[in-house]
């Protein structure tokens, strides 16, 4: 009894990554027993769909299937002419593990080590259980589906070293809470219907309290114990809905809200019910003639900050990437039988503090734009090298002279 | 297709591993930026100024101690880029309408603290109480200003206007806290100090400012001010003795603002207008610092536009509001260096004056009174060419 009592849960998370790479041994040694799992590449997935549409490894007589990415970067920056010099980083390593526990009901975690075990974390972790195609059960540690990128961050899939502004810096990807809901797909002909609706735990007043200066809603992954219990015994509220058509490409609207600060405590009132609601809206398509993908998330936030505290807390904010990506050539390199080379650019906009100075009636600053082109080589769809240029724009909230920053980013990042 | 794709991939790649620096944003040039320590610190010293700076910059967060109520989060909120404050950090202060000490400090005097974190309220002004709204000045050069003699101080002053040129500036003889400690060179008239900070040259030094504004800014204590601002109670500190002290480091070693189109000939001649419009006569071009425990500050001749003395404005600039024992119609010389880039820290515009009421160089001379009445009829008669040759030299600073 002792012995389990004194398992900590970082023990548990090397456990299973010495479980992983056991599995990759026992790949080599025993390589026809075991079956990579076929990615759907179908067109009737979603963007609600890439937590499951990853590549998995399992063996014939093991009940779970093992995947997982690594990611990992250097960059050299410098800020309005000073430079902190090269340095190297390990973003991510990411272990996924999956089963089909029974007919109709199957679980998924993703258990990510960021900056080495700098922070460990459950981002997802969650049962599945099939009534009908349009209706499914979730429950769990779930990822909250506002925007696309949130639930859809895999780093190989991506032609940029640096996360989308709006998805890390003004929404929180990733975001995961404890919660349950439900989730479905259906298609007719061209077209794919998809909806998510969760209950989970939330925000908390670090949103609006925190030492970026700012309102914040990525101070709120601090809270580790929203997986234990609500801030404010108030269910946060997201939900999806997304359409798709096979020849033209994928839109989804989507919402999160809820009451975000602690408002009484033992029953007694300490504040106003204060309320946090976000809409976002995300597209994705190819352009057929020229196979160029584009991908894209607008996000615009609404948060109840009282009139008598400052207004360095906004109290609206919106901001959008979009990335375009070309495929220069795709042919056998090597070994790689369809290696690609892609150009790509990625055009960030965030604004933290959306209005006017009451004082002045003058615009508050507090915002960025970052423009990044981007080349990609890619050996294997799973693999991807990246080279990237980022220059930012970033204003104050007097609006003074940005700051300029720009950076120079190689890396990789790989599914494994 | 292919060879022009490689080619361009190989442009990109050259540019990346040969070219790093020059795809990065250049510096601004040094007088262009108002941060940045003195020359010649130490590098024990280089080490304390950035520790103050990092300090300079900290988010107070209520469970650090923000509040309840506040007027800002950071030091550096009235201060963006050690330059001036902007109207959305005004300040008010309030409760002290003559020489006789501030009647409403058990009302939350002597500022008011007009934000509150959520679940509170913020202060209102007591009624009958008189105030004065005010923005933060520039913190670039301080060390230079707090290494002043008293001295020099004194023979720069004419009380009773002497000289009979209408201009009558006074040191502020002043009470100061414990906790201070005084100049070696300090001479004392009745008890009392000459203090040199604030717009009406309240605090005798920078750790006496600075623990202030912790205190009656962010409603944090600490060792110098205990008292919270929101209960009237002694509490904990919420900052600790080292922070303060490398944030006043920080201040005293902050680099005195440099001159930028000295070499102008619309400048030259503006710095000569200055003169003959007499405005050099309380805005002294030259100081010099004394003895110094910072060896980088000791006597060291420079140039911040100020007297450190009290002068009457006039009524327009009376706000019926006073610290200390200056009188409701005085205020402490402003230092003009480093007025040019005011407006890269007030958000593109001037906010000039004690409050920020004036929005142009021309607008705040035209506000002059008292003392200064005179130069401002002088400025009114230039011609045209020659206001804006004084305005390009006061740009200039």
């Amino acid at each position: 009894m002792k012995i389990f009592t004194s398992i900590s849960p970082k023990q548990i998370l090397i456990a299973c990554l010495f479980y992983v790479t056991a599995g990759n041994i026992k790949a080599q040694i025993m390589d026809s027993v075991i079956t990579r799992v076929p990615v759907d590449t179908t067109k009737s997935l979603l963007n609600m769909d890439a937590v499951y549409n990853r590549p998995f490894l399992t063996t014939d007589k093991l009940p779970v299937a093992l995947g997982g990415y690594l990611e990992a970067n250097s960059f050299y920056s410098s800020e309005d002419g000073v430079s902190e010099g090269l340095s190297f980083q390990a973003r991510r390593l990411t272990v996924f593990m999956s089963a089909s526990i029974s007919k109709r009901i199957k679980f998924l975690s993703e258990i990510e080590f960021e900056d080495g075990t700098k922070e460990i974390g459950i981002e997802f972790a969650a049962m599945d259980v099939t009534f009908h195609p349009v209706f499914n059960f979730r429950g769990g540690i779930i990822m909250n589906p506002i925007g696309a990128f949130n639930q859809n961050h895999d780093g190989p899939k991506w032609e940029f070293v640096e996360r989308p502004d709006v998805a890390v810096n003004m929404l929180p990807a990733t975001w995961s809470n404890a919660g349950f809901g439900l989730f479905g797909k259906t298609h007719k002909k061209n077209w794919v219907f998809g909806y998510e609706v969760y209950l989970t735990n939330g925000f908390d007043n670090s949103i609006v309290d925190n030492e970026d200066n700012k309102t914040f809603l990525p101070a709120a992954k601090e809270n580790k114990e929203r997986f234990e219990e609500s801030n404010n015994g108030k269910a946060l509220v997201t939900g999806k809905l997304a359409i798709k058509n096979r020849k033209i490409g994928e839109i989804g609207l989507s919402y999160m809200g809820g009451v975000y600060n602690k408002f009484e405590e033992d029953g007694l009132k300490l504040d106003e019910k204060r309320r946090l609601d976000v809409f976002a809206i995300d597209f994705n398509t190819t352009i057929k003639k020229t196979a160029t993908y584009i991908v894209g998330e607008y996000v615009v936030a609404t948060i109840d900050v009282p009139e008598t505290y400052t207004q360095q807390f906004g109290n609206k904010q919106q901001g959008f990437f979009v990335d375009v990506v070309q495929t220069i050539f795709k042919r056998k390199i090597l070994d790689w039988e369809s290696a690609s080379f892609n150009f790509a650019a990625r055009l960030d906009y965030v604004d933290w503090n959306v209005g006017t100075f009451k004082e002045t009636g003058t615009n508050i600053g507090e915002d960025l734009w970052a423009i990044s082109p981007a080349i990609s080589f890619r050996p294997t769809s799973q693999t991807v090298f990246r080279l990237n240029y980022r220059y930012q724009w970033q204003k104050d909230i007097l609006n003074n002279p940005p700051s300029l920053t720009a950076a120079w980013l190689f890396g990789f990042s790989t599914y494994f | 297709m292919k060879n022009s794709c490689l080619f361009i991939i190989m442009i990109i790649l050259s540019f990346f591993f040969m070219g790093c620096e020059k795809t990065m944003p250049f510096a601004p040039e040094e007088n262009e930026l108002l941060d940045g320590p003195v020359e010649g610190l130490s590098t024990a010293e280089q080490i304390q100024f950035l520790k103050g700076d990092e300090a300079f910059g900290d988010v107070f967060t209520i469970e650090e101690g923000l509040g309840p109520v506040f007027v800002a989060n950071q030091c550096a909120s009235c201060h963006a880029g050690d330059g001036k404050g902007s109207p959305f950090v005004k300040f008010t202060r309030f409760g002290q309408p003559d020489t006789l000490g501030n009647q409403f400090l058990s009302f939350g005097g002597p500022q008011l603290q007009h934000k509150a974190i959520p679940g509170y309220q913020p202060e209102q002004l007591p009624f009958g109480a008189t105030s004065t709204d005010l923005i933060a000045p520039a913190v670039s050069g301080l060390g230079f200003l707090d290494a002043v003699s008293d001295a020099d101080i004194i023979s720069m002053s004419d009380e009773n206007d002497a000289n009979g040129d209408g201009i009558s500036g006074r040191p502020h003889w002043n009470n100061i806290p414990g906790y201070v400690q005084l100049r070696p060179n300090s001479i004392s008239q009745n008890g009392k100090y000459i203090s040199r900070f604030g717009k009406k040259g309240g605090a005798y030094d920078l750790l006496h400012q600075t623990s202030g504004a912790y205190n009656q800014d962010m409603g944090i204590t600490s060792l110098f001010e205990p008292i919270d601002p929101f209960s009237g109670l002694e509490v904990d500190p919420e900052v600790s003795t080292q922070t303060v002290h490398d944030v006043v480091f920080y201040l005293k070693t902050l680099k005195a603002p440099l001159r930028r189109d000295q070499d102008d000939s619309d400048v030259i001649v503006g710095e000569q207008l200055f003169s003959q419009a007499d405005c050099a006569k309380c805005h002294t071009p030259t100081l010099q610092t004394s003895n110094s425990p910072i060896e980088a500050l000791s006597n060291k001749v420079f140039h911040p536009y100020t007297d450190l003395l009290l002068h009457d404005m006039g009524s327009g600039l009376d706000d019926g509001y006073t610290e200390g024992f200056a009188l409701t119609s005085e205020w402490k010389t402003p230092a003009l260096w480093g007025l040019g880039l005011s407006k890269d820290a007030q958000g593109g515009t001037y906010f000039l004056l004690h409050d920020g009421r004036a929005m142009s160089i021309e607008e705040a001379i035209l506000l002059h009174g008292g003392e200064a009445e005179q130069s401002k009829t002088m400025y009114t008669q230039l011609s045209e060419t020659e206001k804006q040759q004084l305005i390009k030299f006061l740009e200039s600073l």
